[in-house]
């Protein structure tokens, strides 16, 4: 009995697990080559050949080029900060934090108050005199400005998630490497730059994965902010599922956001690898 | 400049920064309260004050607004599942993960750090057929089921530190006094683990409480707040929307607050 009570504890999860995590997967790709009860690529071909699908995976990988460097720069500034405070640490973590518990359904019509025609942006722009009457900022004609407010949302919200994993993991560091580093007489930028960053990489590797995959499955934010005018990824899986009724080409398209993240997951895991001796 | 003045600008670049990343936190939620507190024809109206009105013809109009109750009250059913859901199935495991080393322990890990490698509302798709033949389709305990399947690794992980702080040397002191394993557990671990497992299931519950995709993909008469308003966006006026925004804001404050000590505890794995 003593021997088996582990597995029968694990039972539960790994079952669940088995049947809504793995199953599912399977599921889903089998369902992504089936068309009519007959095994065909015509799903591919059909998403691949529809007009919006190089926009949408484009638009896909741009946000995430742009968001998520410049995730990871305020991340380890907040991370730095936050580490460094004696005084009002935890409020300040806490208000950092913040965002993490926050719908990006939500964070978007947060930033559509912003950004839509009668919201705070243009009230801003219309006092300070920099236009004379309020303009159309999320139209179609200029979709950059779109592009611009989904960016500012995904950093606002996600930013959170990345600086969190990364205190927890400055914590892991040991004292002595940034004391022995003063004793040479390093400067903070060269403190932060030799013994923080490579000592970081577990959870740098372990916050970026995980940002990625996120920014692969960016939705509710784009709709809020863009309605159909900014179609990504996830917004045409979405599409497929719903409107279209086409559950093959959806399920097409879901396997493609599953590439892109394993694929995308290897390449973190290979580029920030920590070799087995340099574990803290 | 002398070395203390230099330390004294420093300093100052240093709060002014703190400040800067403080307000770029919490200004955009300022603003979207304004809205919510604000008349819907403030709301609509040009040019905008940063500063609420307090009138409450936003949000009652949200309140009233047909299907807004149901909305809240399934997105609230879903979440209290999930959280029980994912607490049940994942405390055992985290206390194994804690307590024994078996074969097969790396493996189970290895599992649920995939989880975290894969876009999992994207289940949402093929679970859609299967909650169809066996009834669970458009129902709370379908969804909550899903939501269970984002929630549980974040169980497992963050219960399993919890434990891990435990030390096994007060489980084994309660054996020598005659308590079998069951007893122990109940009488000395449960209460010093309480806190941290009602914090992991409130994270639990936001989760599920915030989760748009799978909800609006498997939910159609009984939707949640998350799905109705995304579904709503493109014909609901402009004061709808910011006070549902505001509906589900609110609700995430007091959470992360109340989880805030524990946040670190869910990634404890990763960092091994």
């Amino acid at each position: 009995m003593p021997r088996l009570l582990p597995y029968l504890l694990l039972l539960p999860a790994t079952a669940f697990l088995c049947l809504f995590f793995l199953f599912p997967f399977v599921q889903v790709a089998h369902d992504s080559v089936m068309r009519n009860g007959v095994y065909t690529l015509e799903n591919f071909s059909r998403m691949a050949g529809h007009w919006k699908f190089s926009t949408a995976f484009w638009n896909t990988m741009l946000l995430t080029a742009v968001v998520v460097p410049i995730q990871l720069a305020m991340a380890l500034t907040m991370a730095s900060i936050v580490t460094k405070l004696q005084r009002g640490r935890s409020t300040i973590l806490y208000i950092f934090a913040i965002p993490l518990g926050i719908s990006d359904l939500a964070a978007g019509l947060i930033w559509l108050s912003v950004f839509e025609q009668s919201g705070f942006l243009n009230s801003l722009l219309v006092g300070l005199g920099v236009v004379d009457q309020p303009i159309l900022l999320l139209g179609y004609q200029n979709t950059w400005i779109i592009f611009i407010a989904i960016v500012l949302a995904e950093v606002w919200r996600a930013t959170a998630i990345m600086m969190v994993i990364l205190v927890a993991g400055m914590g892991l560091i040991p004292k002595e490497y940034g004391e022995a580093a003063d004793v040479f007489g390093a400067s903070r930028w060269q403190k932060f730059r030799r013994v923080t960053l490579p000592m970081l990489r577990p959870s740098l590797q372990t916050a970026l994965i995980l940002r990625v995959i996120l920014a692969f499955e960016v939705f509710a934010v784009v709709v809020a902010l863009g309605g159909t005018q900014l179609p990504v990824l996830m917004s045409e899986t979405y599409h497929w599922q719903f409107q279209m009724q086409e559950r093959g080409v959806a399920a097409a398209f879901a396997m493609v956001i599953l590439a892109v993240s394993v694929a995308f997951t290897i390449l973190i895991l290979r580029l920030l690898h920590v070799p087995k001796g340099a574990r803290v | 400049m002398s070395a203390p003045s230099v330390r004294r600008a420093g300093n100052r670049v240093f709060v002014a920064g703190v400040a800067l990343l403080i307000l770029w936190v919490l200004l955009p939620i300022w603003l979207l309260f304004v809205n919510a507190l604000s008349a819907p024809a403030e709301v609509t109206g040009f040019p905008k004050r940063f500063i609420p009105s307090f009138d409450l013809a936003s949000l009652s109009f949200f309140f009233g607004f047909s299907g807004v109750i149901d909305a809240l009250w399934n997105s609230v059913r879903v979440a209290a599942v999930t959280m029980v859901l994912s607490i049940g199935v994942g405390a055992p495991a985290g206390y194994a993960l804690s307590r024994f080393d078996f074969p097969g322990k790396e493996l189970f890990r290895f599992l649920v750090v995939m989880t975290r490698a894969f876009p999992l509302p994207l289940l949402a798709l093929p679970l859609a057929v299967m909650f169809i033949r066996t009834g669970l389709d458009d129902t709370i305990l379908g969804l909550a089921l899903v939501h269970t399947t984002l929630a549980l690794p974040f169980a497992v992980l963050i219960t399993y530190s919890l434990f891990s702080g435990i030390p096994l040397e007060l489980e084994e002191a309660a054996w020598t006094l005659g308590c079998n394993r069951v007893q122990a557990f109940i009488k000395v671990i449960l209460p010093l683990a309480a806190p941290g497992i009602a914090a992991s299931a409130v994270f639990a519950f936001v989760i599920s409480w915030n989760e748009v995709f799978a909800a609006a993909v498997l939910t159609v008469e009984n939707r949640t707040l998350t799905a109705f308003l995304l579904q709503s966006l493109d014909v609901s006026p402009l004061p709808l929307k910011f006070a549902g925004g505001a509906a589900l804001v609110l609700p995430a404050l007091f959470f992360i607050f109340a989880v805030r000590k524990y946040l670190f505890a869910m990634w404890g794995i990763a960092n091994r």
